[in-house]
């Protein structure tokens, strides 16, 4: 379990002090994927370093299983980073060093022989499904590939916990999906709690079961990843959850003047918001049938999440007008909220 | 050969055997100066490297010091070098002159350009390297020499070469003080004496340890890079 306890953390940037961790408090329980989203400068990099102390707080404990590691001396903070991962944006692979080479690293002087190294490191290799490059050297290998010898390598002393800094932001979406795989699986298998920094709500949203949102060095929400999903609180953990949908297109396709937000005269455009829209609900079609509109779905991105669905669709809406503001009182009176993006209704 | 020299470079040929001696004076100036300079070089490199500010050891007053004596050394001409450290000289190799007498200066002069070589060539190990080995529990001392000396070989390497080279000109300047060498061959023969033919045989030994060098320091530097 990983308790940070009132962390401060303060840069003196060119004679001013800047607060990049202002008294966070956050507890990560053994076996969680433990989300930090924020942007960049809202200090998650920082807090996560000061997880393995390659960060000191100015103030605060950080408590690993019961120790409070920054009272440590130098040489047992060494012993614990070894059972604390890491890894990064750019991967931080040494270019000097082959694969076996570089997660060879961190078993030097660990008391094992030469032999069960190797053994190990071939082992590591499996795991993240990569043994075939053993003997590349890391500017041979893509991004996905370095990100995998560098798991591999942070898993080599047999971590409890292992720190995710950006560690798919310099990577492709499909490769990304394919790291967060073999991180989720090395969390079920080897039961290794992770701590995942990113600023991208879909890598939350595919593995982390907790989540803390940060913005200028505060914690503005934390908790259960569905529960913030579903009852987002603040501003910006709302402005995360939008920028994983695509609803917001409808925006751009009225900037950009696409042909499907050219509305006839009487049709509205509109967005609907899903707040904790039960599933079994038939909403749309209920409106169709009770208020005689006709309902084209222009754009929709739906997510469940327990019994309930989460997002929303943008419609173009038409008929009589009358049937349209009653059509768009029972959404709200549904528990979804209705944001009218372009009227073409006659205003009397 | 001995046709060859006879015919076009007579004086060459007449004081051979001063020549063979002043190569392999130079060769011992290069190679002890060389050796104590690279040794001290790399460790004041490496000091300079973790104690400044952000690095692993981050210590000011040790950084300003080595930064201050360094920056001092480097500003006195290697000419006036060679005579200030003359007492120094006798003290420690007994006598300020010959080759014995010319190497504490040829340290001097060597080992704070070298020193600027290896802060360079360190510098430019990525800190994320440094991260991530501090990440898996390595001690300050690893670091050093697992991350900052393994990763920077080639830098090195070349760093290396680039001194080894500006220090063959140094043993040359060295012949100033009686030390013998190249340099004070070309200087006694070539240039006092007018043999012209002898000025040129320096010249061409020279590119060729040069080129032996550079080739030598590009090759180790090109294995290490991967």
């Amino acid at each position: 379990m990983i308790e940070l306890k009132h962390i401060v953390k303060e840069f003196n940037d060119n004679g001013r002090d800047v607060h990049a961790v202002n008294d966070v408090s956050i507890t990560v329980n053994d076996g969680d994927i433990y989300g930090i989203i924020g942007f960049s400068g809202a200090g998650k990099s920082t807090l996560v370093r000061c997880i393995n102390l390659l960060g000191r707080p100015n103030s605060g404990e950080v408590i690993i299983d019961g120790t409070d590691i920054t009272r440590l001396p130098a040489r047992e903070l060494r012993e614990a980073r070894k059972k604390i991962g890491m890894i990064f944006q750019h991967f931080n692979l040494m270019p000097s060093r082959t694969v076996a080479g570089n997660v060879a690293y961190p078993l030097k002087g660990s008391g094992l022989s030469k032999d069960e190294i190797n053994k190990k490191v071939q082992k590591l290799l499996e795991m993240v499904e990569i043994s075939d490059k053993a003997g590349a050297y890391p500017s041979q290998l893509s991004g996905g590939q370095k990100q995998r010898v560098a798991i591999a390598r942070a898993l080599a002393n047999d971590p409890k916990i292992l720190l995710c800094d950006e560690a798919t932001s310099a990577l492709d979406p499909q490769t990304t999906h394919s790291i967060l795989k073999l991180l989720k699986k090395l969390n079920k298998e080897l039961g290794i709690t992770i701590v995942v920094i990113t600023h991208e709500m879909d890598v939350i949203k595919t593995i982390c079961n907790k989540v803390a949102v940060m913005e200028k060095g505060n914690v503005v929400e934390s908790g259960d990843v569905m529960t913030v999903f579903t009852k987002p609180e603040a501003k910006l953990t709302r402005d995360f959850i939008k920028s994983t949908s695509n609803l917001s297109k409808a925006e751009e396709f009225l900037r950009d003047g696409n042909p499907t937000t050219r509305l006839k005269p009487g049709e509205v455009m509109a967005r609907l918001n899903y707040n904790n829209v039960r599933v079994s609900e038939p909403i749309i079609s209920t409106a169709i049938l009770k208020y005689q509109v006709y309902m084209n779905i222009i754009l929709a991105d739906v997510e469940i999440v327990g019994d309930l669905s989460i997002g929303g669709t943008v419609v173009i809406i038409s008929g009589e007008a009358d049937n349209i503001n009653k059509a768009l009182e029972y959404f709200e009176s549904q528990n979804v909220n209705v944001e009218v993006i372009k009227d073409a209704r006659v205003s009397a | 050969m001995q046709e060859f020299l006879l015919n076009n470079m007579p004086n060459v040929s007449a004081h051979w055997s001063d020549f063979i001696e002043a190569m392999k004076d130079t060769l011992i100036m290069e190679l002890w100066a060389g050796i104590i300079a690279f040794v001290i070089g790399l460790v004041l490199g490496v000091v300079l490297t973790v104690t400044k500010t952000g690095g692993i050891l981050e210590n000011k007053p040790v950084y300003k010091v080595i930064d201050s004596v360094i920056n001092l050394f480097r500003s006195i001409p290697f000419i006036i070098l060679l005579t200030a450290l003359m007492p120094l000289s006798r003290l420690v190799m007994g006598t300020a002159i010959y080759v014995r007498g010319a190497i504490v200066p040829l340290v001097f002069g060597c080992t704070p350009f070298f020193t600027r070589q290896v802060e360079a060539a360190l510098a430019e190990t990525d800190y994320g390297l440094i991260e991530a080995a501090l990440s898996m529990g390595s001690s300050p001392v690893e670091v050093i020499f697992r991350v900052y000396l393994r990763e920077s070989t080639a830098a090195l390497a070349r760093a290396t070469t680039i001194t080894a080279i500006s220090l063959l000109g140094l043993t040359a300047m060295a012949g100033a003080v009686g030390a013998g060498g190249l340099g004070d061959f070309a200087i006694r023969y070539g240039h006092d004496r007018n043999m012209t033919d002898i000025t040129w045989a320096t010249v061409i030994v020279l590119v060729i340890a040069v080129s032996l060098v550079q080739w030598l320091g590009g090759h180790i530097a090109k294995k290490n890079t991967h």
